[in-house]
């Protein structure tokens, strides 16, 4: 593979260094603009894995209110967010709802379960 | 067929429709918007001149001077409030100080009660926060400050409940003259009346040019105007005109009768009839303007600006009577400033005309007053808990700036002529117009007008069709 | 009329804490009043994580975070009412409130905790001109219609500055399907997290315009579009800058007001640059016996500090409500200056003092490579270094008191931003 370089903004402090990362082979092989190491491993998870916890809502029956709020119970691919979205908009959960109940159990294949964020009591 | 149609909802309209219904006569109202006062009437200064501004003669010095008089006794038959502040015409150079003299001499030969010039001492200690820069001012104790929502709905109310129809979103498309009658063509079909009264605001040209060959041309003129916040409503008492100089007409400062400052209005004419669109130059200057009569205008309290427009024709005098070459038409045209004032006047005047031409007999069972949406704040703590135990609604806050409760709001949307919009509702009950300007309460009164008007939030309106609110669902990506 | 020792007012993250510390320092009689019809406040509509880092070594969701706190108020038995709003608090502490079940009622409260949170920014509070159709909605708002009742405000969006709540609703509305074409920001830097920069707008492609406003709005019935440009040093648009977005919803951003209106209508003094109560070291207004925290007090920027803050209201106003009466001390008064705006609390009663009290404060601008200085008297004794600091972000000092009882004769302590 070849060469390729990424632009990121760090993340970790308000300073936002501005990141750029050498990639060879899929491989990193330099990290540059950072200013603590904490830039450089963010940096690195970026670049080669890069996940995010994904929010929303999901419609439930027979509840007090007409959503529960919801997250992935830990990271998924960033890539797979859309995919995420679509699989939570599907689902339709049943009263009571209390926090960490799974919603869905394999969210856009990856594994990770959905879980409610909030107690929705049925009615 | 009507005995009438009067074509506009804007306080002209309504004072026309409510004076008429002292009559045995089959009217209706028609709007093209969705609710009463959506025109020039629901955006100017909301005062009510005391009459010295008009020339001496004039149709509208005469109205000006008796919808002064007349308003006290209507806003209390129709239950609104109104309160005569006073008004100065405050003067900033010696060298205009004759000019202060001029409308003195105006305003009595008008008929103005009252009037009195006072010297600089004078009107800074009835007014602490004017400019030092002021030399003299023109008092007229009998100026005054309205809500023109309330009068406005109210004349409509009252004139519902006294027999005349009303129907809105219904826009005059074209007039055509039949045998002792017109045919009204309208966007939802044709409607027909021997006599039409024509209070179509900015638009009563066009209506006036589809039946007469004796073209006259209203020119919207638009007028610039900010809110400030109830902190600092206090901060001039009197509504404050400046002394109008060569270099234009300047801008008021005034307390509204709800307890804001209303600072306003610029005026540039424009030809877009619905530019109601505030613009940058326009709010720099009137704020500039504003701060040459009073010092250190607070204007960071600003809550909100919006923009008016004055239905002003060439001649600036108000066009009221049947039409030479259309008979059975009655123009009531270029009504601005002191259009609001003089519409308690302008509807007494109408009437008269359409009893004279058409023998109209009196009603035996005419209603002359109307209560208003009730504000629990005017009631006794004892009273209101009375009240909230009959209605609990009255227990729940809805709008918390304005204190309003889902009881008004429920109560605006069941009355007479009721409130179909988020606006609707702000108009009758102020829900939404306070300093967070319904950032907090429009979900919650979107909910109630939901289930009371037993429809989808996803039909809610800021103010009619094309002004929906949400316009779909989460949850429909998949 | 009933009593309580404590009546706090809003059951949002500083009520509730606020709530349950007053319990753990032993007072049985407290009362808090909630507008909404749950506890928890904001946080209910903040469906998104990143809370909680602070005070549960964990990231949470907002309801989770709130419910972690709602679970202690209920395990504690501390009375609450909901649906219920405060109309009126008279100066000596009668609360006056309101709700369908009980109508109108007062309250004998021996001390009160304002914990009313904040509002947002108007679109009049701007004076943005144009037309005024549907479509314009305050971040928050939004949130509360997409998170809480399901609504799309809109497709197609524009939002008007980049404080965190515009840059999640950016994030949240693209997720349900909306089309967010460009965050502008008034200020030559964002308000916002750089993780929410990141992860709510590049994530997306969302462009981030910064020193640009919105300056024209287009549509008379529903938002048509908007009109940003460019704005200079001074503030102003630079004419020649103005580029026209197509859009049906504008949401505003554009900062967070605490709501103190009760607060003036009782007499508490409130500051100017804060909008919040000026209050001591024990976070006791210029009332005695009325404390507040959270963002009534000032807008914070985590919600982990607000629940600090407001367990201190809590237990110094246990302490209050059992010890009777002010006791006074020696007033030493703080100062923010160069580049400090403002801090919290604005002065100290040295004998009234914990051991180690947080003074928060924020900066005016972007500092970089910094100094925050403190200073007794005219001597400097604090010098930190930061490599960065913004506005956004609140800035923390701790003050000992036992260095404060030892230095001779203090009458002010300063806080500022120093170069070098």
């Amino acid at each position: 593979m070849a060469k390729e370089i990424k632009e990121l903004t760090c993340i970790g402090c308000p300073l936002g260094c501005a990141l750029t990362v050498e990639i060879d082979g899929g491989e990193v092989v330099k990290i540059s603009g950072n200013t603590c190491p904490r830039g450089a491993a963010y940096a690195e998870k970026e670049v080669t894995n890069p996940t995010r916890i994904v929010t929303s809502t999901v419609k439930v029956e027979g509840g007090e209110k007409a959503f529960v709020s919801v997250k992935t119970k830990e990271d998924i691919p960033k890539s797979k967010i859309f995919d995420c979205m679509k699989d939570i908009n599907k689902v339709t959960a049943k009263a009571p709802v209390h926090i960490g109940d799974v919603v869905l159990a394999d969210v856009a294949g990856t594994k990770v379960a959905v879980v409610a964020t909030k107690n929705v009591e049925a009615v | 067929m009507y005995d009438v149609v009067i074509i506009g909802a804007g306080v002209a309209g309504c004072a026309v429709a409510r004076e008429l219904s002292r009559y045995k006569v089959n009217a209706c109202v028609i709007e093209k918007c969705e609710d009463v006062c959506c025109g020039t009437s629901k955006a100017n200064s909301a005062i009510v001149h005391a009459g010295f501004d008009a020339a001496e003669g004039s149709l509208m010095a005469k109205l000006n001077v008796q919808g002064n008089e007349m308003m006290g006794e209507l806003a209390k038959d129709l239950d609104i409030p109104f309160k005569r502040n006073g008004s100065l015409v405050v003067c900033m150079h010696k060298e205009d100080l004759p000019g202060l003299k001029t409308l003195y001499d105006r305003g009595v030969a008008n008929g103005v009660k009252e009037l009195k010039i006072l010297s600089k001492e004078e009107v800074l200690a009835m007014e602490p926060n004017l400019s030092d820069q002021v030399e003299g001012a023109l008092y007229a104790p009998t100026g005054g400050i309205i809500c023109p929502f309330q009068l406005t709905i109210a004349l409509a109310e009252n004139a519902n409940v006294n027999g005349v129809e009303f129907k809105f979103d219904t826009e005059v498309t074209g007039i055509d003259k039949k045998d002792g009658s017109y045919l009204i063509h309208t966007g939802k079909g044709d409607i027909e009346s021997r006599y039409v009264v024509n209070a179509a605001g900015v638009y009563a040209d066009e209506i006036h040019n589809m039946v007469s060959g004796k073209k006259i041309k209203i020119v919207a003129r638009r007028g610039d105007y900010c809110l400030l916040d109830k902190n600092v409503g206090n901060y001039v008492s009197k509504t404050i005109f400046p002394l109008p100089t060569k270099l234009g007409k300047g801008v008021l400062v005034s307390p509204t009768i709800h307890g804001n400052l209303i600072v306003g209005p610029t005026a540039v004419d424009i030809e877009n009839k619905e530019g109601t669109n505030t613009t940058r130059a326009g709010l720099d200057d009137l704020i500039s303007k504003a701060g040459a009569t009073v010092k250190d205008l607070p204007i960071r309290q600003v809550i909100t600006s919006f923009a008016g427009l004055r239905a002003h024709e060439a001649g600036h005098e108000f066009i009221i009577g049947e039409v030479e070459d259309a008979k059975q038409f009655i123009d009531v045209a270029g009504i601005e400033s002191p259009g609001l004032s003089s519409s308690p006047a302008i509807g007494v005047m109408v009437a008269d005309i359409l009893r004279d031409l058409m023998g109209l007999e009196k009603k035996d069972d005419f209603v002359s007053t109307r209560k208003g949406v009730l504000n629990p704040e005017t009631l006794s703590i004892e009273e209101r808990n009375e009240l909230i135990k009959k209605q609990p609604a009255y227990g729940n806050i809805i709008c918390r700036c304005e204190m309003v409760t889902e009881g008004e709001i429920l109560d605006a949307i069941h009355r007479p002529v009721g409130a179909k919009s988020l606006d609707g509702v702000k108009r009758r009950t102020r829900a939404g117009m306070g300093r967070c300007q319904a950032g907090f309460c429009s979900p919650r009164t979107m909910e109630i007008l939901e289930r009371e008007l037993g429809t989808s939030m996803l039909n809610i309106t800021k103010t009619g069709s094309g002004s929906e609110i949400v316009v779909g669902r989460t949850k429909e990506q998949v | 009329m009933k009593a309580y020792d404590i009546v706090i007012v809003g059951g949002g993250p500083a009520g509730l804490a606020a709530a349950a510390s007053a319990r753990e320092q032993g007072i049985q009689s407290i009362l808090i009043l909630e507008r909404d019809k749950e506890l928890g406040g904001i946080l209910n509509q903040c469906i998104h994580n990143g809370f909680g880092l602070h005070t549960f070594k964990e990231e949470l969701t907002g309801p989770e975070y709130a419910g972690r706190f709602i679970d202690k108020v209920k395990e504690l038995g501390i009375e609450y009412k909901l649906n219920t709003m405060v109309m009126d608090i008279s100066h000596d502490k009668v609360v006056t409130a309101m709700n369908r079940e009980d109508g109108m009622f007062t309250i004998q409260a021996k001390a009160v905790i304002l914990a009313m949170g904040c509002r947002e920014r108007s679109r009049g509070a701007l004076n943005i001109p144009g037309y005024r159709p549907a479509g314009i909605f305050s971040a928050g708002t939004a949130q509360r219609l997409v998170n809480m009742e399901g609504y799309m405000p809109g497709k197609e969006v524009v939002i008007l500055g980049s404080g965190d709540i515009g840059l999640i609703m950016a994030r949240r509305m693209t997720l349900e399907g909306a089309k967010v074409k460009v965050v502008a920001e008034l200020m030559p830097y964002s308000g916002g997290l750089k993780r929410n920069i990141v992860q709510c707008l590049d994530d997306y492609g969302i462009p981030l315009k910064l020193s640009h406003t919105v300056v024209d709005i287009d549509g008379k019935e529903r938002l048509k579009g908007i009109t940003l440009a460019e704005v200079g040093p001074d503030g102003k648009p630079i004419p020649g800058t103005e580029e026209y977005y197509s859009c049906d919803t504008l949401l505003l951003s554009v900062g967070l007001i605490p709501e103190n209106e009760l607060s003036r209508g009782m007499g508490v003094e409130i500051d100017r640059v804060t909008s919040g109560p000026v209050v001591n070291e024990s976070l006791e207004t210029s009332i005695e016996g009325v404390f507040a925290c959270g963002n009534v007090l000032h807008v914070h920027d985590l919600v982990d500090y607000v629940s600090e803050e407001a367990t201190r209201a809590g237990i110094n106003a246990a302490k209050y409500v059992t010890a009777g009466e002010k006791a006074e001390g020696s007033k030493v008064d703080i100062i923010a200056t160069e580049g400090a705006r403002y801090t919290v609390p604005r002065f100290i009663r040295v004998d009234q003092m914990d051991d180690l009290l947080t003074v928060r404060f924020r900066v005016g601008a972007v500092f970089k490579d910094s100094y925050i200085s403190v200073y007794y008297n005219d001597e400097r004794v604090m010098h930190r270094k930061k490599p960065v600091m913004a506005p956004g972000e609140m800035e923390e000092i701790k003050l000992q008191k036992e260095k404060l009882q030892a230095y001779p004769d203090l009458k002010t302590i300063t806080v500022k931003i120093e170069k070098e």
